[in-house]
Formats: structure tokens, sequence, C-alpha cells
């Protein structure tokens, strides 16, 4: 978020029990600049959030935003999007800047690839990425206020991310990160990656998969062992009139919405579904800011359901009926796609209650 | 329904304090009151739950637009929902119904015809018939509602302004005839223009019929300040004392107090919209009768203190509520940096936040109001502002 997620309060944020909020970097020390936060007295009392707070390095939105982004061993340079002068982000500004915005959570700087690159660009981001978290670490001022995680890079191959994963491990990090996913490979070898990255940090430490993501996507990591999320995609999919429901998602814009009486989610027990139809959202979406507030925060409240669900099954020790139920939800027909039924394998968790079995027998 | 006045001014003047007992809200509405503006029944950003924080009874009370209804939902949806309560999920508060809105609602004279009047609208130019507008008053079932008006501006042919009080009275006769509750719950609607006489004409003629109330139109159309006063006089001459007057059109506070001046009882506003989405928030003193404003200097910032534009920067590093002491929930938890970092990223959550603080400072200033009132004060009050707001113009500035 720059400083808010979109179109809630800190009090409604609380209400549907979010307990930590994702800063970027990148736009606050745009707007209003990390300066001004630390002025100020921090991100947590400019926002007046009293939770917790985790930034990101501001590579990612670099890289992906900006014109001729390019990455040398001393950082990453782009053309300031305000004048257009070429800039320079180091390990060590990315982490100065996060010390002054004063997050609770703070990320190392990366050096991350597409997933669809191939050659030796993965191997020298790997090796880079490993080079630059000992620079942060020199540069981190906070380490008792603020946990740094590392992040684990490598593409798809799996002895690059086993390399990574161990040089972070060996710097004892306060959490670790699954870095470069989400960039266009097929969902087999996302879960792999997830898989075998979450198989190498430690047990007791922080597992945070980046980027991610759709309901599914999460059930299936929290499968494979991993504890933290992050996506814009409940608040940005409820702009464009979309709900997540059990089933999947719910287009409220459809005409059939019109005269449907129903909440958005009947068992759901937020605010907004206790309160309106969808007959009534679908007047208001895409044409009212009220429509796409009510619709972020029933969205919102879903994802935290979801985690609670998914924090409490495990608690309980029934996850795999967790696992099965959201399933059968999604996948009335029992069609769960075959990646995700190759990923509960080998998580261990069986499914084949809720799967129609696939006819062939590829691995 | 029930209103009655329990206070008047006295002394030739006519502002009067009221009570409003309507619909489940628990506690009568004290009157002069305003009217929050919604889009489709919801203030523009404050969801219920922040709605919730304002003060109680006086955020309770909401103006709608049948109109805004106009695609969607069909009645027949919202009559199976059970109404505009059920709809919103806001059973405590009381709804009242009249098409003009002056944001996306509003008279269209040349098309309006002796069927109905016409509307600019989201959806275009639409006309509304009474018997249309019934089916959508008998859907919503508004606590209260206006009947069918045609609003014409200030500077309308003789001709054209008599035809408009005509059609007024005719639709009032649809309405009253189309009405299961016969009345009961009606503001007969009441125009006529600049003219003197065809708004006493109007007003007596409603004031013979079987309504509860009384919904002034056809103000805020182009007529001047100076010449209102006559013309509302003109209006409330023929008006029983006892019964409830509502007005469209008067939305500065400056405006607000000529109609409380004449003794209207509810305003529709649209001042909290047009402040929160240019990204200002009130800041005018309240205490007016107390404290001596004639002294209050013109500071540099370009604001006149009856608000800030919190866009400009130097409130970048301003870490001081938008108003000292104000117990809105956005003073309570939020500086002036942070409300002009949002504006600066253009996130909605700055308009949520200024549409709270707006609406609970607007609405403590009909509260003092309503205190000059019962304390016999109106008119100082009323001239006290006024000279407050006028003291940044007429005081000297220093020639460079």
């Amino acid at each position: 978020m720059i400083g808010t997620i979109k179109g809630l309060t800190n009090n409604q944020l609380e209400d549907i029990g979010c307990q930590i909020i994702l800063g970027n970097t990148y736009h606050l020390a745009l707007r209003p600049g990390a300066d001004l936060i630390d002025d100020l007295g921090g991100l947590h009392k400019f926002m007046n959030w009293k939770r917790a707070l985790l930034t990101d390095s501001g590579g990612f939105q670099m890289v992906s935003l900006l014109h001729l982004a390019d990455i040398t061993e001393k950082g990453v340079t782009f053309q300031s999007p305000v004048d257009g002068k070429p800039m320079l982000l180091t390990p060590e500004e990315s982490i100065q800047i996060q010390n002054k915005i004063g997050a609770d959570i703070i990320m190392a700087l990366d050096d991350v690839v597409k997933t669809t690159t191939t050659g030796p660009r993965v191997e020298e981001a790997m090796y880079r990425t490993l080079r630059w978290i000992d620079r942060c670490i020199a540069a981190h001022q906070k380490p008792d206020v603020q946990n740094l995680f590392g992040i684990v890079q490598g593409g798809l191959d799996p002895v690059l991310r086993d390399i990574c994963a161990r040089g972070l491990v060996e710097r004892n990090l306060a959490g670790y990160a699954i870095g470069g996913l989400l960039g266009g490979e097929d969902k087999d070898s996302f879960w792999r990656v997830v898989a075998q990255c979450a198989a190498a940090l430690p047990e007791n430490k922080p597992r945070y998969v980046m980027g991610v993501g759709y309901p599914l996507d999460i059930v299936v990591c929290s499968a494979l062992g991993a504890d933290m999320y992050d996506c814009v995609y409940p608040t940005r999919t409820a702009r464009f009139g979309t709900a997540l429901v059990p089933e999947g998602v719910l287009k409220l814009k459809h005409k059939v919405m019109a005269s449907d009486e129903r909440p958005i989610d009947p068992t759901c027990s937020c605010m907004v579904c206790k309160n309106y139809t969808r007959a009534y959202i679908h007047c208001l979406v895409t044409k009212d800011a009220m429509g796409s507030q009510l619709l972020s925060y029933h969205n919102l409240s879903y994802m935290m359901r979801l985690s609670r669900d998914l924090h409490m099954s495990i608690v309980e020790g029934c996850f795999p009926q967790f696992v099965q139920g959201f399933l059968r939800a999604q996948f009335p027909k029992g069609d769960v796609p075959k990646w995700v039924c190759n990923a509960m394998e080998v998580a261990g968790i069986d499914i084949s209650a809720c799967c129609v079995l696939h006819p062939s027998s590829q691995n | 329904m029930r209103f009655v006045v329990t206070k008047a001014c006295g002394g030739g003047g006519r502002a009067r304090a009221g009570a409003l007992y309507v619909g489940s809200c628990p506690t009568p509405i004290e009157t002069p009151a305003l009217l929050l503006f919604t889009k489709k029944g919801l203030p523009t950003f404050i969801s219920r739950d922040l709605l919730a924080s304002l003060p109680s009874p006086d955020s309770r009370l909401l103006h709608v637009s049948p109109l805004h209804f106009l695609e969607c939902p069909l009645p027949r949806t919202i009559s199976n929902i059970g109404g505009l309560h059920q709809m919103l999920g806001l059973h405590e508060c009381i709804f009242v119904a009249a098409p003009r809105d002056s944001i996306e609602s509003l008279p269209e004279s040349e098309g309006t015809n002796k069927l109905g009047p016409s509307f600019e609208t989201p959806c275009g130019r639409r006309l509304v018939k009474p018997k249309e507008y019934m089916e959508m008053i008998s859907s919503l079932k508004p606590n209260l509602w206006a009947s069918l008006a045609d609003e014409v501006p200030a500077w309308v042919s003789e001709k054209r302004n008599k035809t408009s009080v005509d059609r007024t009275l005719h639709w009032l006769d649809d309405c009253l005839a189309l009405d299961p509750a016969g009345g009961a719950n009606i503001l007969g609607a009441i125009v006529g223009g600049s003219s003197i006489e065809e708004r006493k004409r109007c007003a007596t003629k409603v004031a013979m019929q079987n309504v509860s109330g009384f919904w002034i139109g056809g103000f805020g159309l182009g007529e001047s300040m100076e010449e209102r006063p006559a013309l509302l006089n003109s209006v409330m001459d023929s008006l029983p004392e006892k019964k409830l007057r509502q007005i469209s059109g008067l939305s500065l506070p400056e405006e607000v107090l000529q109609g409380v001046a004449a003794g209207i009882d509810l305003f529709e506003s649209t001042y909290i919209y047009h402040l929160t989405l240019g990204g200002f928030a009130l800041t005018f003193p309240l205490d007016i009768v107390e404290r001596d404003i004639m002294h209050s200097q013109l500071s540099d910032t370009g604001s006149d203190c009856t608000k800030i534009n919190l866009r400009a920067t130097i409130y970048r590093k301003d870490t001081t509520p938008i108003v000292e002491n104000c117990s809105c929930f956005t003073c309570q938890n939020h500086t002036r940096a942070y409300i002009n970092h949002l504006l600066n990223v253009h996130e909605m959550l700055a308009q949520i936040l200024l549409e709270i603080h707006n609406t609970h400072h607007y609405l403590a200033f009909f509260h003092s109001i309503r205190e000059a009132i019962k304390g016999g004060k109106f008119d100082l009050f009323h001239r006290r502002f006024i000279d407050g707001r006028r003291a940044h113009v007429t005081s000297a500035v220093p020639c460079s």
C-alpha cells in the first residue's frame, strides 16, 4: 500500500482481523518521501497503524514500472519518474530508506529475474542476491526493532534455488522469502519451486511467498509449508466489480445480479454480507465509490477469513479436511487442476475424495 | 410522523426550533436540521460502520433521490428486499425522498412538460411521471417524500413560471390520489420562481391540501441571495406554523442561515459533497455567539478561516488534526499531513476521512443554530456569523 489500504480505515482493517500491512517502499519514497516519514516518527505513526508493517525493498517496482531500469553490481539504475534523471538504488540505500520508514519487517534488495528468463543471467542474479544480502545486513541500522528478511532467487533451476536458500540460511536471518515467482511460469513449475524452497528453509522461521495471490495458490503454498503472502488481487479485483467467494469469484456487474436478493456470500459474516444484497451492490459497482469500497471490504474479509481458517485447521489437526472442503467448493465437478493434485501429493494431503481422477498418469 | 414546534424565536423573528418524530429512530430529530446527501441511499464515502461514529440522531437523517434507482434495482426487487431501510441496512435512519439532488438529478425545465418533470441524470435526460414516481416511492418506502415539482430557473418568463405552479399543484393531486397512505408522509411541493405572487399562490393552494409538511423548491436556480428573503417570507406567510418545512437548494452556511431566519426546518445541502471532492475541510469556529471573531486574521495559506485546502503543501508535515479538539473519527485518528499525502497519491481514504470530518462539522453548525434559537439569540448568531465571514475580506491589506 501507499500509506493506506484501498478505501479502508485502520479500524475497519482491525475489525476484519488484519494483522500486518505491506508498504510499497518505492511509492512511499516518492511520496511523501522517506525523510518526511522519518521526521514524523515513522510509518506507523504517520498512518496511525498500531499493528505490524512490512516494507519491500523497492527493487521490484523499479524493474517492473520504470523505463530503462538496469541492474548492475552496484544496484538498480533507473530513470527518476519525477525528472528523468539517472538514479541508483543500492542495497545500502534500500535498507536506509526502509530504516526511515520503520516497518517491523524489511526486505533485502534482491536481483530478481523473471522465471521465463533463461541462460547465465539467472545464475548471475542468484549470486548477486547473496552478495547483496551481506551489504544489506551491513547497512541495517535497526536490527533490534526491524526484522530483515532475505529473498531466495534462482529462477526455476533447483540447483540455483538450493544454493541461494542455503546461502541465506547461513546468514541466520529473521525470516526468508521465496521470490521471483509469478512472472509467467506455468503452475507446475511454480509449486515445485515453492516446495523445494520451503523444504530448504528452517522450520522455526517465517517463509514468505511474495506476490501470492489467488486463494487457491495460498492454500497450495500453505500445504507446502509457506506462512506469509502478499497480493493486490483482492482490492484490485474489487475495483472491477468482482467479489471473492468460496466458489471462486462472483462478477457483480453481470445483469443477473440486478435482481439477486442474496448477500454476496451467505457464509460470510462481514459487514457487507450482513447488510447488503447482490442486487444493491450491483447497482453501485463501477459507478459509485461506495461500490468499490464495499467490495474491497468484503474481499479483504474473505482473505482474512481464509487465513484464519487455514491457521485454525492446522492447529486443530484438520487441515486436510479443510483443503478438501475448499477444493470441493471451488471445483464442485471435481475438476481440480492437475498442478494442484500434484502439489497436494507432494505435500502429503489426500484430496482424492474431491478430484475426478485425471486420465493421464504424467508426473 | 409527528412534528412539533418547540420554540418560536419571537420578537418578529421567524426562526423556530422543533422536534420531528418519525420512523424507528428512537430519539426525535431536533430542527433546524441537515439532511445528508446520499448516492443511492448511502453517503458518498462513509460506510455504515463509520456513519455510526457520527453524532446520533443528527447523522441519521438522509436525503435520497428516487431517481438514483432509475436503472437498478427495479422497483419489484426493491420491494422484495423490503424497501430502503432494509436494502441499505439502515433501519434506524430516516429517509426523506425528493427527486432533485443538485448533483446527479438536476431539474431540466426545458424537457419538462405537462406529463411530468424532467431531470438530467447520469442515465441521460429522464421525464418522471407521477405514476412512475409513486411506484418508486411505494417500493422504496421512505419515511417522508416530496411530491413532484416543476422547478424553473429564476429567469424564465412569467407565463412559464405560472405554468410551473399549475403543473406542480396538479402533480400533487396526482401523487395524493396514488398514495395509499393518503398524504400521511407527503411533503407538498411549492414552487413559484422569483415571483412573489406565484410563490404565494402556490403555497396557499398546497397549504389547503392534506399534507404532513411542505417541500420548498425552485431555489438555488438563479435567484440572488438578496431577493431570496422576500420570496421565502411570502411562502412562509402562507403556510401553517405547525407543519414541517423542508427546502432544497440552500447549501452554504450563509444560505442555511437565510432559510432558518425565514422559518425553514429541514435543509438538503450538497456543501459537504463539494468540499470533500475539492480536498477541503471545514474549520470555521462554532462558538459564534461566545467569541468575538471580528479580529480573525487572513492567514497566508489563502484559506479564509472557514475551511482549509488539504492539498496545499504547507500541510505536508502538519501533524495536527484538522480541527483541534474535534471529536470526529478523522480528527481523533489522523493528521493533516496524512490526509495531504492521501490526496497527493489519489487515495479514496482521503475523501472518506474528509467527508466524515465535514459532516461532523456541518452537523455541529446546525447544532449551534439550534442552541442559538433555544437561547433566543439566533439573530445575534446570524449577524455575527455573516460579519465574521466577511471580516477577512474587509480587513486592511498592507500595500507593498
